[in-house]
């Protein structure tokens, strides 16, 4: 096969940005193509979302399969991936589970360049506000589990917090002072929808084709029983592979094919302020209270908080848990009282039964998904890693031998602690 | 220097003068103003920079649409990011223009518009990459965000949360709203009216359409109406599912102190009269102070009496700026309109000539002069012909874009493309939901006023009321925009001339073009990409522009193109509001047992406990630290007596023929042959097979039971209980009463707890005989009735006095009293986790962290092997078949006898780093054996025993031997005692 | 924040109440009669129906009654009564 040049893809930097400013931007490629719709490929991936992208990226970079079509329903990156906090971090408990991040955040550091397409990564560092011994007690164990693998998750004083975070008010006084906090320098944050587009092009420029506006209605099999294809709004696609990289709709979206997954999909909100100076430099947590915090480069405050009490994909929000994570917020920052907010959003999120991630094989021969994500976005380099990975070889990636749908099977779950509540 | 006060009209109080400053300059207006108003009165056109290039910009709009006129309110109550027109004018307001240096007319920040070719959209993602993103992204920190957050010690607003409900919410005070209130507040409908103007009507009395009062007389009408309530100075921010409507009132009346409130209103019925908002017609350097909104234009003129140039020129492709022209050269000004249509309407065109203003028609405006204020303007012919107009104003109007914004918000209601008005519109939305007037494209004010009542009177007959009759009001407005020809934006005539057309996010038509060549196609994306809409005002003032050009760039039909969905809020609103007064002791209320304050008083440090609950951790002598504070505590209860407070522990009263049968299935021993008076420790799963919570089980006689979950499991056990008795199994006779906080208990415990109890003098016999382990009692103490469970986490003989709440106090005060002479201590819940490792007790968070089943814990000799099943057995079985490698409770004793292993620990092969094998899950410094001790999880631990295993605590190893997890008390000699 | 028509007390604000999930069907008599993957099926897999489904809520800060009610989750209309139920 002639395959396409990766290396053809036109190079941006700043000397190119000055060269094209010359001629009004008028130089400028397209990011990735608009071709035709085939008959048949090799992959479908379906959800060009920064996971389905990813694994799109990752099919053709190491795999050399690159007769993938990503096709989407709505907009490339329209999901998850536009509806997110951008938050990147490897903070997690188990073995499986630090490792698997760790690679993703190393992956993280490394995207801009090696697909030449600046994600604003920002490794700000994280800090998890304690403010419960019970909390303190879970971090500490986490953390020492973490220090085993590499990730570092240090355990910080008041007054370091008072210092790192100087926007807080006065600790004493607030409900469930802080007792301390986690400090996690790889704790990163980046521009979620660069994450989509970036991968985008450099997929494309391999290969594979994306196709917007393909909604999947339905699903082709031969007669035993494995998937052959999709049936989409533009007709039916061939396929010898079928990837599912839908989050939020995995449930809906495999239903057609007549499977049940064990998730979950529930809104979780997020807001933010209108654009202020810098005033917060890291990325803040609050376990304890449902609240996280950060500042955007452009100079919003990027807030969120806990998942609604319900199953939902209205993506919208909640107005109890919207008031409890305000709430919290002015108490920490009694400050941001002052400020207002600009606009409020939701994601629907999915979780598995034990809010572990699924990578896997299923039922159906030829059938994938990855799904589960629980808050995807940090997942997606090395989702789209361990997916493809699967996808090409049919065996799961040494990372996520973990993550197959096998293990509700037996009902082993992989558990943080701390998700219990979420069963 | 043109912008002028007229000298009469408007809404300003002239009597009431106000001094205030601006970037420094001292400055003048009236009480009524808004900054920006009184801003144009002093003829200062410069505000502000862009929020990018740093261009000078001025005001565009007069109200939630203007783009771009941020200020920071300096002075005893700062606040940041306030847009001049929406603030109303207080004196001696010092005000700042944000992001500028020193101020928005010297801008130091100004150069970066010499680099402005190098930033075009997305700029950010193409460069910056070497060496690293986090060398350039200080500074781009630094350049971005608008004002400055107040000091830590600053004034903050004090705000509050509020309910409300009614049978119709209108939004809006303009005709349409006006009319739907009237109709329904005369029909004996509760109604609630929000407007977020300075005063009600809408655009009516600034563009002098209610020649009559009606609007007064309207307001004052609905005032006098027992079920209205009229919320002026409030904007409905937000719809929520099941018509609650958000809704911020500021400064609200009658409440001083109060600077901010949020409504939620739960409506039977809404409608949403929010009007509509203009669009502009972008054109080279049309961002250039001077530039207005037409509608803007007339606001200044007819609410506030400024005018806001001498020589105007309109620019428009509709009738409604007509109205405009005529307001500005009634107001003296020499005016010049721009039609962009061939055919305007002929009565319009007639009023132009009779007041004297210059037609052009079928001509453009391409280009603004000017920099810091538009000096002249360069408009072309449909010959082609250019020529130049001096100017200081330039007006216009691109059409109008109705707000359905709340109706977006609904998520039932889709835009819909109106080509003849040239603008989106709302299909329905909810059934008790309605938009009425100009946010349904009925511009004309009688109309409006109708349409209005018709509104209101659907939504009164889907109440089963009956409609009032509403007279006709009579009110003019001869000049709306009923045939709008689209002009998106006027190209330029040089390709380096920049047209901006989203002011907000600094977005010119070049990026657009940008975005689309660079495949950015649907317009999520190319906003995301550009920016577009992304700014303050969220797309009010450029977004249907945006789209139109996306639309004529691309060739597509603008409905094809489609809208971006509103999201909220409608306005900004500050968390103050949303916060209310929820902070403090009201953000989580504490749950306190009736001992709380006597806690307090001997010196005890409280926890939470769970569920809020506060217990107290220790009680800290002189002197004492925590650790030696619990180890005092500790080896009291060893040694004498100590006594806690164990109210918090979850409280569940069984009744009913088939409890049997429920504890049968809730827990995973046999409870079915549990005799009165007699209690059963039990474990319950969950249906996954994992631990639930355990607790004991107290028979209380022949009728009833008693159980007992750890005080955090409370909620999800009572849940988990009462699913099983409505959803599983409704034919069971079951009642469930919680009875946690009814009950308080002060549990005695330790070798001499039996002396202490005896000195209480209870009524009742409490001999070993009569009072064994797992037995209970009930009896008087003096007049305190009690009911008592011989229970143990301590490992040593414990008594529960269980009392209603109400004596607790008392209970514990003679308590301590008889227990003086043996040294009772008051034990907190440091010393109680030091005795329950001891003792081999496992505990929520700590042992059961949600992943172990029964047998990991020891407890599989409790599994029943006579049931046929219980909650959680058959996944037990399951698990335990597949996976029989288990993480089983140990004890551990650190090789090196002080050395304190960090709970949580990892436990790993040779202390490698590499994956766990189990973790130490607690460990204490032990008063019975004067050393660590500690419990764990380990992979196949039973097996282990003597084995010596390694956690690893970052680069430490620490070597500890397997043992049996109970170090004290293992034949349960005491604890029966 | 939803309006929730309790069968006993009427309409009755979101915060009265807590939402169970998915109306899972009544748990197995016995359990042992169901294959394991039929139970592991049971215990963790979910329909997760995007739209109209089943789904129960708790009164606890009511009338303490369970009852299954249908809703969109979409856009989170609420429906008296179960689909099985609207079932002819």
């Amino acid at each position: 096969m002639i395959g396409p040049d990766p290396e053809a893809m036109q190079r941006y930097s700043f000397f190119s940005l000055a060269r094209n400013a010359l001629s009004q931007h008028e130089g400028w490629q397209r990011a990735w193509r608009s071709p035709p719709l085939k008959p048949d490929y090799d992959v479908v991936i379906v959800g060009a979302g920064g996971h389905g992208l990813s694994t799109a990226y990752h099919l053709a970079k190491e795999h050399g399969v690159s007769n993938v079509a990503v096709i989407e329903k709505g907009w490339l990156g329209g999901g998850n991936t536009a509806r997110n906090t951008h938050t990147i971090r490897s903070n997690y408990l188990r073995d499986v589970s630090i490792r698997f991040h760790d690679v993703s955040v190393k992956l993280y550091e490394q995207l801009s360049r090696e697909l030449n397409y600046n994600i604003l990564f920002s490794q700000r560092s994280m800090i998890d506000l304690i403010q419960s011994w019970g909390k303190m007690r879970d971090l500490r164990r986490r953390s020492l589990a973490m220090a085993l693998h590499g990730p570092a998750y240090q355990l910080i004083t008041v007054d370091e917090l008072k210092r790192r975070i100087p926007a807080m008010g006065d600790l004493s006084d607030v409900r469930l002072p802080p007792l301390g906090g986690m400090l996690h320098p790889e704790g990163a944050m980046a521009r979620h929808d660069a994450v989509a587009w970036s991968y985008a092009r450099a997929a494309d420029a391999r290969g594979v084709e994306i196709h917007q506006h393909t909604e999947v209605t339905g699903f082709t099999f031969a007669a035993n029983g494995a998937v052959t294809g999709v049936e989409t709004n533009r007709g039916v696609v061939r396929a010898g592979k079928v990837a599912l990289a839908t989050a939020g709709n995995t449930s809906h979206v495999i239903a057609k094919a007549g499977l049940n997954l064990p998730l979950v999909t529930r809104n979780l909100q997020a807001f933010v302020s209108e654009p202020v100076k810098p005033i917060i430099d890291v990325i803040v947590n609050c376990p304890d209270v449902g609240l996280y915090v950060m500042q955007s480069d452009k100079g919003e405050l990027v807030i969120g908080g806990g998942t609604d009490p319900i199953p939902s994909y209205r993506q919208g929000c909640h107005f109890a848990t919207f008031e409890d994570v305000v709430a919290s917020l002015v108490e920490l920052f009694p400050r941001f009282r002052n400020l207002k907010m600009l606009r409020q959003w939701g994601g629907a999120i999915e979780f598995a039964y034990d809010a572990s991630p699924i990578i896997s094989a299923t039922d159906i021969p030829g059938l994938h998904v990855s799904t589960g994500w629980y808050g995807g976005f940090k997942s997606i380099p090395v989702g789209g890693l361990t997916y493809a990975h699967l996808i090409a070889t049919g065996q799961p990636h040494p990372l996520a031998g973990s993550f197959g749908l096998d293990r509700f099977r037996g009902l082993r779950f992989l558990l943080e602690a701390g998700t219990v509540a979420q069963r | 220097m043109t912008a002028i006060r007229l000298s009469s009209g408007g809404v300003i109080d002239r009597t009431r003068p106000l001094s205030f400053s601006f970037d420094g300059l001292s400055l003048g207006g009236f009480a009524g103003d808004t900054l920006a108003s009184a801003l144009l009165a002093n003829d200062v056109m410069l505000v502000g920079r862009s929020f990018k290039l740093h261009r000078p910009r001025g005001l565009f709009g007069a109200g939630y649409d203007d783009p771009g006129s941020m200020v920071e309110r300096l002075g005893p109550r700062p606040a940041t990011n306030q847009l001049a027109t929406t603030t109303m004018l207080e004196e001696g307001g010092v005000y700042r223009s944000v992001s500028t240096w020193p101020s928005a007319r010297r801008d130091v920040g100004a150069v970066v518009q010499l680099f402005a070719r190098l930033l075009p959209a997305g700029f950010y993602y193409k460069t910056f990459m070497w060496p690293t993103w986090h060398l350039f992204e200080p500074f781009i920190r630094g350049a971005a965000g608008l004002g400055r957050v107040p000091g830590v010690d600053a004034w903050e607003p004090v705000g509050e949360s509020r309910f409300g409900s009614c049978d119709l919410l209108v939004v809006g005070a303009g005709p349409a709203g006006l009319a739907a209130a009237l109709v329904a507040g005369r029909s004996g409908a509760s109604v609630i009216l929000v407007d977020d103007g300075a005063a009600p009507g809408g655009r009516l009395p600034g563009d002098g359409g209610d020649p009559e009062g009606w609007t007064s007389a309207c307001w004052r009408e609905l005032a006098t109406l027992p079920k209205v309530r009229l919320l002026p100075a409030a904007t409905a921010w937000g719809y929520h599912e099941h018509n609650l409507v958000s809704v911020l009132e500021r400064a609200p009346r009658g409440a001083p102190g109060l600077d901010l409130r949020n409504w939620k209103i739960r409506a039977r019925q809404v409608i949403v009269a929010a009007g509509a908002f203009e669009r502009p017609i972008p054109f080279a350097d049309s961002d250039r102070p001077g530039v207005m909104l037409a509608s803007a234009v007339r606001t200044w003129l007819g609410r506030f009496a400024v005018r806001p140039g001498g020589q105007a020129v309109v620019f428009t492709n509709n009738a409604s700026a007509y109205g405009t022209a005529l307001a500005l050269a009634d107001a003296g000004a020499a005016v010049t309109l721009v039609d962009a249509r061939t055919e305007p309407e002929p009565q319009a065109v007639a009023a132009l000539a009779s007041a004297g203003v210059t037609l052009a028609r079928a001509s453009l405006v391409t280009k603004a002069h000017g920099r810091s204020r538009v000096e002249a303007v360069d408009v072309i012919d449909d010959g082609g012909q250019v020529r130049r107009l001096p100017c200081d104003l330039v007006a216009v109007s691109g059409g109008w874009n109705p707000a359905f914004h709340l109706a977006s918000q609904t998520r039932q209601a889709r835009s819909i493309w109106h080509d003849e008005l040239a603008t989106f519109v709302a299909d329905h939305g909810p059934a008790s939901f309605r938009l009425a007037g100009a946010a349904r494209a009925e511009f004309e004010p009688v109309s409006c006023a109708l349409d209005g009542a018709l509104a209101a009177g659907e939504a009164l007959a889907t109440l089963g009321l009956r409609a009032h009759a509403f007279e006709t009001p009579h009110l003019s407005e001869p000049f709306v925009a009923r045939r709008v020809e689209p002009v998106w934006f006027v190209p330029p005539r040089r390709k380096a001339d920049k047209v901006f057309v989203d002011l907000a996010g600094d977005v010119t038509t070049d990026d657009v073009g940008l975005a689309l060549r660079e495949g950015f196609d649907s317009m999520e994306l190319l906003k995301r990409y550009t920016t577009a809409g992304m700014g303050v005002d969220q797309g009010k003032s450029g977004n249907v522009n945006v789209i139109g050009i996306v639309g004529a760039l691309t060739g597509a039909t603008t409905q094809t193109v489609g809208t971006t969905t509103f999201r909220p809020p409608f306005v900004p609103v500050e968390f103050g509001a949303i916060a209310g007064q929820r902070n403090k002791a009201r953000l989580y209320p504490w749950r306190h047992t009736p001992l709380t304050d006597w806690h307090i008083a001997r010196g005890a440090v409280m926890y939470e406990a769970g569920l809020r609950w506060q217990r107290p951790g220790y009680y800290p002598l002189p002197g004492e630290n925590w650790s030696a504070a619990a180890a005092r505590e500790a080896r009291a209860v060893r040694q004498a007596a100590g006594v806690y407070d164990g109210t918090p522990l979850g409280k569940f009263q069984l009744k009913g023929r088939d409890v049997p049968r429920l504890l049968d299935l809730l827990y995973i021993s046999d409870f079915s042959k549990l005799g009165p008076r007699r209690g059963k420790y039990g474990v319950m799963l969950s249906d996954d097979g994992l631990i639930m919570d355990d607790g004991v089980v107290f028979r209380l006689d022949e009728q009833r039971w008693l159980l007992h979950s750890s005080t955090g499991a409370a909620d999800r056990v009572h849940q988990h209980i009462e699913q099983v008795l409505q959803v599983h199994h409704p034919e069971w006779q079951v009642s469930l009463i919680p009875v946690t906080s009814q009950w308080a208990n002060a549990t005695l415990c330790g070798p001499m707890a039996r002396e202490v109890l005896a000195a209480l003098q209870p009524d009742f016999d409490i001999t070993r005989e009569a009072l064994p382990f797992m037995g209970m009692a009930e009896g008087m103490i003096g007049d305190i009735p009690v009911r008592l469970f011989r229970v143990s986490w301590t490992g040593e003989a414990s008594f529960e006095l269980n009392t209603p709440a109400r004596h607790a106090a008392a209970l514990w005060d003679k308590i301590m009293a008889a227990g003086a002479a043996f040294g009772i201590t008051p034990v907190g819940s440091e010393a109680n986790h030091i005795l329950r490792v001891e003792a081999g007790y496992i505990s929520t968070g700590h042992e059961v962290d949600g992943t172990s089943d029964a047998f990991d814990l020891g407890l599989g000799p409790l599994v029943s092997r006579t049931k046929p099943d219980f909650i959680g057995k058959r996944s037990m079985e399951l698990r335990r078949r597949v996976d029989p490698e288990r993480f089983e409770l140990v004890g551990l004793l650190p090789t090196e006898p002080s050395r304190r292993v960090p709970e949580g620990a990892p436990i790993t092969p040779a202390g490698d780093r590499v994956d766990q094998e189990g973790f130490v899950s607690a460990c204490v410094s032990s008063v019975v054996h004067d050393r660590i001790i500690a419990l764990g999880l380990l992979r196949n631990g039973r097996s282990r025993m003597g084995e010596t295993v390694h956690a690893r605590v970052r680069d430490e190893v620490i070597p500890m031997t397997v043992v049996d997890p109970v170090f004290h008390d293992a034949d349960r000699a005491r604890v029966k005692s | 924040m939803l309006m929730l028509a309790c069968p006993w007390c009427g309409e009755r604000p979101e915060g009265e109440f807590i939402c169970l999930g998915e109306a899972v069907r009544p748990r197995p008599l016995d359990p042992s009669a169901l294959g394991d993957a039929e139970w592991a099926a049971y215990v963790s897999d979910r329909r997760n129906i995007r739209g109209r489904h089943d789904e129960r809520w708790w009164h606890v800060r009511g009338c303490n009654t369970i009852f299954t009610i249908g809703r969109d989750t979409v856009t989170h209309q609420v429906f008296a009564g179960t689909q099985d139920e609207a079932a002819p």
